[in-house]
């Protein structure tokens, strides 16, 4: 440990979001910080997502807890990161009579967690999205909004990089430094040379989403966490300018979000072992055209851009799920000194894009306390540097 | 709205039916000179370049650099040259391609590592207000919600650097700015939200930006977000010849006749 609290080093492993967002926090904190990503910054899961920024209404019935933190972070994300949202709103649809029993409850839901909600009948939706399903039964609009996926988080890459963070992309650990029963760091590869390298670290943090179970291995320390890779599909063409969502409890097809001249309809849901092969099956491929369709028939004849998987984070132990549909979305910090006897090692996880400034910040205090500093969380009202300051700053 | 194309029906990447022959540009720094690694890929008929290059990394050699984030043709970071032409990774298919298929890295742009590039030089070239977002122009039937003045949208352009890579100017001369950072600039001047386009005009009209294009076109081809690179820089000449920040006659050479397509 450093004699002196402010001397105290972090190594993050893992550029993804959350990692960003962490880098950034533990700066303003005054904590001194090396990031280390094995490929490209953003590039395992946060970069693969559809760009949906959550207003919560998803998990509003379901699982209220990432729901409250959603809209709260939504809110705080708009203000720190302007001009990084096209701020549409989004719409939730019911087309079928089960759907319909399902809006009351929904409704309700929303309303509890926080979530503005405006009704609309049939026709008022149509008129804000000409394409929708005719046949629909009722529209809920509430405050989703699209981001760029890498573009976003890249801001906090950004900030953190002018406020003094060491960030290495294609870096990979190799292996944890283990000693006196703690982890001391990290051997990384540095695929830029072909060299390796010890960096030392008071705290290592563990930020690898669904390859956290491999790096903590490397500790001898198991992580309850299951790759859940999801199928999306790209489509040409604009279909909407909101994001639309089917009204029900979630499953497969259920949404699709705009994204510059492209429509994303997504996703499925399953789970690996390996977040590293991630097969991009057919009838998943099938299921987005038909489950998309029925919010948006042109879905049925749009051209076709790109399909492919993206693996979540989420926590559950193995055995708990065969989908991860029944897995929270929410975030936990592991202080493996606590669950596990092991200094120096902390893990961060599950979560969502949504939600990676208040996956940081719930982190960055059990690194803090851990390190003995006394510093308030200053990321709720700092502006972000845009991403295009990432490239400008020396590395 | 913005939908030509039929479906594509096709077939999933599990199933493997052919191997390809991939000849991959290799470079790592303190490297005396690049080399090309081979590497026999199996793929199923959807493969994409970057699909091919994941299972190399994956399955062969995890020493391989290579960009991605996206994997749908909207973050721009899996530029490539693909036998010699312009593409991005995840869109550009296996079987569109021939049995050995050479894969190198952006041209015009310094590299990093094998197929990595150092994008600071890229953005280098930008003018300071870098747009973002933009008016929506789709769907114009669709009336937004109450309390908001329009829908917006992002940007086309994805920064991904093929159209320097295409650029045969670009490849003569480091001081020409390039297409990505004309078109960037022009749209500026289209949609100045509150930008100062009589700077950005001036910032354009020099012999080493908007007089510097010879009219090749390459960027427009190389263009995977339907930016036309090209014409953005013939339309930024017109505002400039029509009544920029001062009149005045561009420098006439053979290649600025028939512009125009």
């Amino acid at each position: 440990m450093a004699s002196d609290a402010r001397d105290a080093h972090v190594l993050i492993v893992g550029g993804g979001g959350t990692g960003g967002a962490l880098a950034h926090d533990l700066t303003l904190r005054g904590v001194r910080v090396t990031l280390v990503e094995r490929g490209e910054f953003t590039s395992g899961t946060t970069g693969r997502h559809h760009g949906l920024l959550h207003s919560g209404a998803r998990y509003a019935v379901g699982d209220k807890e990432s729901a409250v933190e959603c809209i709260e972070e939504n809110m705080i994300l708009r203000r720190i990161a302007p001009g990084s949202f096209e701020e549409n709103d989004g719409l939730f649809v019911a087309v079928t009579d089960e759907d319909m029993a399902y809006h009351d409850d929904f409704v309700r839901s929303c309303k509890e967690c926080g979530i503005p909600v405006q009704e609309l009948r049939p026709d008022e939706a149509l008129r804000l999205e000409p394409l929708l399903n005719p046949e629909l039964k009722a529209a809920v609009r509430v405050p989703d909004a699209t981001m760029d996926a890498m573009r976003m988080p890249l801001r906090f890459f950004a900030t953190a990089q002018y406020n003094g963070a060491e960030l290495f992309n294609y870096m990979e650990v190799v292996d944890l430094i283990l000693s006196n029963g703690g982890v001391g760091g990290a051997m990384v590869h540095d695929r830029v040379t072909n060299e390796q390298r010890q960096i030392r670290a008071d705290i290592t943090i563990n930020a690898t989403g669904p390859w956290s179970e491999r790096i903590a291995a490397m500790a001898s320390v198991d992580v309850p966490i299951r790759p859940s890779p999801g199928v999306l599909l790209a489509l040409r063409g604009r279909l909407c300018n909101m994001v639309v969502n089917r009204m029900h409890r979630s499953g497969d097809g259920d949404i699709v979000v705009p994204q510059r001249a492209l429509s994303i309809v997504g996703t499925s849901s399953w789970t690996v072992e390996d977040p590293d092969d991630l097969d991009v099956p057919d009838d998943h491929i099938e299921k987005m055209y038909e489950e998309g369709a029925k919010l948006i028939p042109a879905v049925r004849q749009a051209g076709f851009r790109a399909a492919w998987s993206a693996a979540r984070p989420l926590i559950g132990s193995r055995g708990d799920a065969d989908t991860g549909r029944e897995l929270s979305r929410t975030f936990k910090t592991f202080d493996h000194a606590e669950t596990d006897g092991v200094e120096g090692f902390v893990t961060i996880t599950g979560g969502k894009a949504t939600t990676l400034r208040g996956m940081a910040q719930l982190c960055a205090d059990v690194v803090c306390r851990k390190l003995g500093i006394d510093a308030e969380c200053r990321t709720r009202d700092t502006i972000l540097l845009p991403h295009t300051a990432f490239y400008a700053a020396t590395r | 709205m913005h939908t030509a194309e039929p479906i594509e029906k096709v077939e999933g990447p599990s199933k493997v039916t052919e191997i390809r022959r991939f000849r991959v540009f290799r470079y790592k720094r303190g490297d005396a000179e690049s080399h090309y690694d081979e590497f026999d890929v199996p793929v199923g008929p959807r493969a994409s370049v970057l699909d091919a290059l994941r299972w190399i990394e994956v399955h062969r050699d995890p020493t391989l650099a290579i960009r991605h984030s996206c994997f749908h043709a909207s973050c721009g970071t899996c530029g490539l040259r693909v036998n010699g032409r312009e593409g991005l990774g995840c869109v550009t298919f296996v079987r569109d391609l021939g049995t050995t298929i050479t894969v190198e890295p952006e041209a015009n742009i310094p590299i990093l590592a094998d197929l990595v590039l150092d994008m600071r030089e890229f953005y280098a070239r930008f003018p300071e207000q870098h747009p973002v977002m933009r008016a929506s122009e789709f769907l114009p039937r669709a009336v937004p919600p109450d309390g908001m003045d329009g829908y917006e949208r992002f940007e086309d352009c994805i920064e991904c650097g093929l159209c320097l890579s295409a650029c045969p100017i670009a490849a003569t001369t480091d001081e020409y700015v390039g297409p990505a950072a004309l078109a960037a600039a022009q749209r500026l001047v289209e949609e100045p939200r509150g930008a100062d386009t009589v700077d950005i005009l001036r910032w354009a009209d020099q012999p080493d930006a908007v007089w510097r294009c010879h009219a090749a076109f390459e960027c427009t081809e190389a263009c995977p977000a339907g930016v036309y690179p090209a014409e953005r820089i013939m339309d930024m000449r017109g505002v400039l010849v029509e009544g920029g920040p001062r009149r005045r006659a561009p420098v006439r050479t053979a290649a600025h006749e028939g512009a125009r397509p």
